[in-house]
């Protein structure tokens, strides 16, 4: 599924223009972005939430070369998947069969 | 922020939408994506970053308090990978 797939989605359940739909979605991931480069996490009840996490540097090997390399200090974002998520991952066992 | 201030920053942005067709499509986004990894199939957000299901083996465990074995069955895991954008954007500005 991309971006694509999503607007189309929301297009069929709310019948405005797909363009303004489009738009509606960047604006939304545009919010998350901003929230989380100003290092404050956000939390979607009933999917998850993303985090920003501070990763101290550290002595790595590149694992191609074998030479020694220093891994700069850097800021990650991390993604925990909430209770109900994982649920509704787990609900549906047996892989759907396609409908003829 | 929580989802509650997602979509009022969204709808002070995008003013022509009502804060409950913002709060509406916010809603259908986030479930069509549960849905999606549901089915096991997997979200790509280009720029935000890809969601994808791994499947965890069955494994013999042990209930840490009272010491008994037990089977853990097997279960899927969602994983999430930042896109480039975003790994290069939380890392400049500092």
């Amino acid at each position: 599924m991309t971006k694509a797939d999503i607007v189309e989605i929301v297009f069929e359940k709310v019948g405005f223009s797909k363009k303004d739909v489009g738009h509606v979605i960047e604006e939304i991931f545009e919010v998350v972005k901003n929230t989380l480069e100003q290092g404050e996490k956000v939390k979607i009840s009933g999917f998850g939430n993303f985090t920003i996490r501070q990763k101290r540097a550290r002595r790595g090997r590149n694992p191609q070369t074998g030479t020694e390399i220093t891994i700069d200090q850097r800021r990650v974002m991390t993604f925990k998947a909430s209770q109900l998520l994982k649920k509704a991952i787990n609900s549906s066992q047996a892989p759907q069969q396609p409908s003829a | 922020m929580t989802k509650s201030e997602l979509i009022e920053a969204v709808s002070a942005k995008v003013t022509n939408f009502s804060r409950k067709d913002i709060e509406v499509i916010v809603d259908t986004l986030f479930d069509s994506m549960s849905a999606s990894l549901s089915k096991g199939d997997k979200v790509e957000i280009r720029g935000f970053g890809s969601f994808k299901i791994k499947a965890r083996d069955g494994r013999q465990g042990r209930n840490p308090k009272s010491g008994e074995n037990i089977f853990i069955e097997s279960k899927k895991v969602p994983f999430f990978k930042a896109g480039k954008e975003i790994r290069e954007r939380i890392n400049n500005s500092k």
